[in-house]
């Protein structure tokens, strides 16, 4: 039994092998070339652009962050051979292709407000306290173009600047703060941080407060489940192990 | 790669297996597995990671000397100081704070502004980030915060659930100042604007996680921690407490019983800097970029274990170091994702795992440690697992009976990050399953403490997940950006206190450096080890081995 276990871990570490401990090139079939910072690297295909990078011996400082799509760290900007255009990704969120020129944006000098929520309400005012630069929206899209979340960033703009903070909080929720809105725009515009304002000004003064939370509490507050803690925190293991087991489960 | 045919975004013989978990999908909408009897836990348990044999050893010294640790940890433990007391200038401290405190996560965030509400000047606490302030575990949280607010739940069953999820390994009093304080922290969260997941009225839409017997868990959509990270954090730079990036704490400084700054390293430039604090607060995060028993990680790329080094150089006694949790449901295909998380919340909304033949095969929300532990026993036991093109196994995680159970356009609303990332590699999880096998997620142990966050080394406070006892050996969903702000609140708080009672500025020295060395050389241990290590290295093998240091 024991032995079969262990040779379990061995393999699970035996497939998990490229992805925790850098990929072994004898491993590779399929090649691509790419090119980081007007150089050229062979690198296996299939790889996202983070691994790639790393794969051709870069060992991130910067441009790295959470690995998985909510940080905004690894904010890339491409061309692919042959095609004019600029394009955006996160490096870890997205597959590396032939023919990249690749480059990244670790970092965004953006205007940011320092406020007090309490002295603000939600509405045209909160904007034009903070952000009065946010009218010179020319409505050319192009922080839509750069979003790498998808986010319908000129959309929300225009909705910032009718007011209208419920909607530009919604369409903005997905927002990981990256920067390339604010990067691309001709008006020189930091979308993301409004972005920011406007939901902090719907979550705290458009919602309701739920009414079970302060009850709760105060009743917290006035100890009501003092005792009942008490005797759980002191009771022995196997009596408590009993009244885990049998305690009744709300169906999900 | 090129000779496997793929039909959106599988390869045939997976999309084959596919068709089958699609055929038996209307059989299992109303038939879930029977949740497992203490016994039949322990039973599944003997193939999870931290109970298989091996990958462990006892620490050879130090407080928690005897204590088994995983080796990865160990090795760090065990490992030499990457500074020289005569290598550092300690006479003229670049910052002289009266809280420093390390780690700009959802815990030091908190921490910090809590500090501020109490009374201390901006300009007397610094917020010091290995990477950039949030670069955290807590922005990928997704599935939700618990607390227990609703009219049929109690802070004492919160308890009573987490200290069964965690083998009734708890610290009670810890534990006891986690679901306390959790309404509070939700009516902070609402108060500083954040967007939680709320019904028309107002009241919180409210989910079950594993583990939990009431319908607890808060969440904003699937970016919980991200939403909770960036409100505080906008708080906190509204404020304008200082802060740095870029700049790992490499040593702490003591005057000898208590700690009384830190080296920091500026990782672009690589020169140091000394901070000289009255009170300092660590949340640095957990170690997932360790990559215990060479398991896949869901963490951040700071995740490497440096707080727990350094505290425990000073002297701080840690927990429960024996346990690492690994995440049921991690990504297992395709390759560019692997490891990275699927939120337990998929299943709260009635995701069933299936195993290649289309069956159900285990109760969707029991604990952690369990869960992932019955994935591995069918994968590599019963041999009832699917094998990736790369060699991998996992099991289906049925997506597409979210939408069956509450709606088509369910899971693009509820689930707008994960819809994205599977869509970016060509894969639709609201109409096919999407393959999983655990990965590791959360240091459950740490740096132990009282229920004020405070160490059992002088003048420090440990808040999150470097902290260690809250959620004993198995942490639930839910409970652990509760724990970096209730425990950042908490320590914020209790260093403001303290820094009120006017404490003089300590003495800095590395002396207790020299007293770990010398016990790591008197334990026996031969290495050249040194530790924290600050960044994992991913680079390819090919270019390692042509490595040369010119400059």
């Amino acid at each position: 039994m024991s032995d079969k276990d262990n040779n379990i871990m061995d393999k699970i570490a035996e497939s998990n092998k490229s992805v925790v401990s850098g990929i072994d090139e004898k491993d590779i079939k399929h090649w691509i070339t790419i090119s980081i910072l007007g150089s050229k690297y062979k690198v296996p295909a299939g790889l996202t652009i983070m691994q790639a990078m790393e794969f051709a011996g870069y060992r991130f400082i910067r441009s790295c962050g959470c690995r998985a799509g909510f940080c905004g760290a690894c904010t890339t900007v491409y061309r692919i051979e042959g095609d004019y255009r600029l394009k955006t990704a996160m490096a870890c969120q997205t597959r590396v292709e032939d023919g990249m020129y690749l480059t990244q944006i670790p970092f965004t000098p953006a205007e940011r407000a320092n406020y007090d929520m309490n002295g603000l309400k939600p509405g045209i005012e909160a904007f034009l306290t903070c952000y009065p630069e946010m009218l010179r929206c020319l409505g050319c899209n192009s922080c839509t173009k750069a979003c790498p979340q998808d986010i319908d960033v000129m959309e929300y703009i225009a909705a910032g600047k009718r007011g209208d903070v419920a909607l530009m909080a919604e369409l903005s929720f997905d927002c990981i703060m990256c920067g390339l809105c604010a990067m691309r725009c001709p008006a020189e515009l930091a979308q993301y941080n409004y972005a920011q304002l406007a939901r902090r000004l719907h979550g705290k003064y458009e919602t309701p407060p739920p009414e079970h939370l302060a009850k709760r509490i105060q009743e917290i507050a006035e100890g009501k489940y003092k005792e009942e803690i008490d005797k759980l925190a002191e009771m022995a293991t196997e009596e408590l192990r009993k009244l885990y087991t049998e305690r009744d489960i709300e169906k999900a | 790669m090129a000779e496997l045919k793929f039909i959106g975004g599988y390869p045939e013989y997976m999309r084959k297996l596919i068709d089958v978990v699609n055929s038996t999908r209307s059989q299992r909408v109303d038939f879930t597995p029977k949740a497992m009897t203490m016994e039949e836990r322990d039973d599944v348990l003997k193939v999870h990671p931290d109970y298989a044999p091996g990958g462990k050893r006892a620490l050879a010294l130090g407080p928690n000397k005897g204590d088994m640790a995983p080796n990865e940890v160990a090795d760090l433990l065990e490992a030499y100081p990457l500074i020289r007391d005569d290598e550092i200038d300690l006479n003229t401290p670049d910052y002289t704070t009266d809280l420093l405190i390390i780690g700009g996560g959802l815990a030091g965030t908190s921490a910090a502004v809590w500090a501020n509400n109490q009374g201390i000047d901006r300009d007397k606490i610094l917020l010091v980030n290995k990477l950039r302030h949030g670069d955290a575990n807590s922005i990928m949280a997704e599935g939700g915060t618990q607390a227990a607010d609703r009219e049929n739940d109690s802070p004492a069953r919160h308890f009573l659930d987490a200290i069964g999820g965690g083998h009734f390994s708890n610290k009670p009093d810890v534990l006891r100042a986690l679901v306390e304080d959790a309404p509070l922290i939700m009516k902070w969260l609402s108060e500083l604007g954040a967007m939680l997941d709320h019904e028309e009225d107002g009241t919180f839409v409210e989910k079950a996680g594993g583990g939990t017997s009431r319908r607890r868990m808060h969440a904003c959509k699937d970016y919980t921690g991200l939403e909770e990270l960036r409100v505080i954090r906008d708080e906190f730079r509204s404020r304008q407490i200082p802060y740095l990036e870029y700049f790992p704490v490499i040593e702490f400084l003591t005057d000898g019983n208590s700690v009384s700054g830190a080296v920091l390293y500026n990782l672009e430039t690589g020169d140091y800097k000394v901070v000289q604090a009255k009170a300092t607060i660590l949340a640095t995060g957990g170690f997932g970029r360790l990559h215990i028993r060479g398991f896949p990680t869901t963490n951040h790329y700071g995740a490497t274990c440096d707080g727990m080094v350094l505290a425990y150089r000073a002297g701080a006694k840690l927990r429960d170091t024996d346990t690492v949790q690994y995440h049921p449901t991690g990504a297992a295909y395709p390759q560019q994702i692997i490891g990275l998380l699927l939120t337990e919340k998929l299943r709260s909304m009635g995701a069933q795992p299936v195993n290649k033949e289309g069956k159900a095969f285990v109760f969707p929300l029991e604990p952690r440690d369990v869960e992932a532990a019955s994935f591995i026993r069918e994968c590599y036991m019963r041999d009832k697992g699917i094998v990736t093109p790369t060699g991998m196994r996992g099991i289906w995680l049925d997506t597409p009976m979210i939408e069956l159970k509450n709606g088509a356009g369910t899971i693009e609303k509820s689930f707008p990050g994960m819809f994205r990332m599977f869509q970016r590699f060509d894969l639709d999880m609201r109409k096919d399953p999407v393959l999983v096998f655990p990965t590791l997620h959360y240091q459950n142990g740490g740096v132990e403490t009282d229920p004020w966050g405070k160490a059992s080394v002088s003048r420090l406070w440990v808040a999150g997940e470097v902290s260690g006892g809250v959620h004993g050996k198995n942490r639930l969903m839910g409970n652990s950006t509760l724990d970096c702000m209730v425990f950042g609140r908490r320590s914020g708080i209790s260093a403001a206190e303290y820094l009120k009672t006017n404490p003089v500025q300590g003495k800095l020295t590395l002396a207790h450096l020299d007293n770990y060395v010398k016990m790591l050389k008197e334990s026996g241990i031969q290495t050249s080890r040194k530790a924290p290590i600050l960044l994992p290295d991913y680079r390819g093998k090919a270019v390692l081995a042509r490595i040369i240091d010119v400059f």
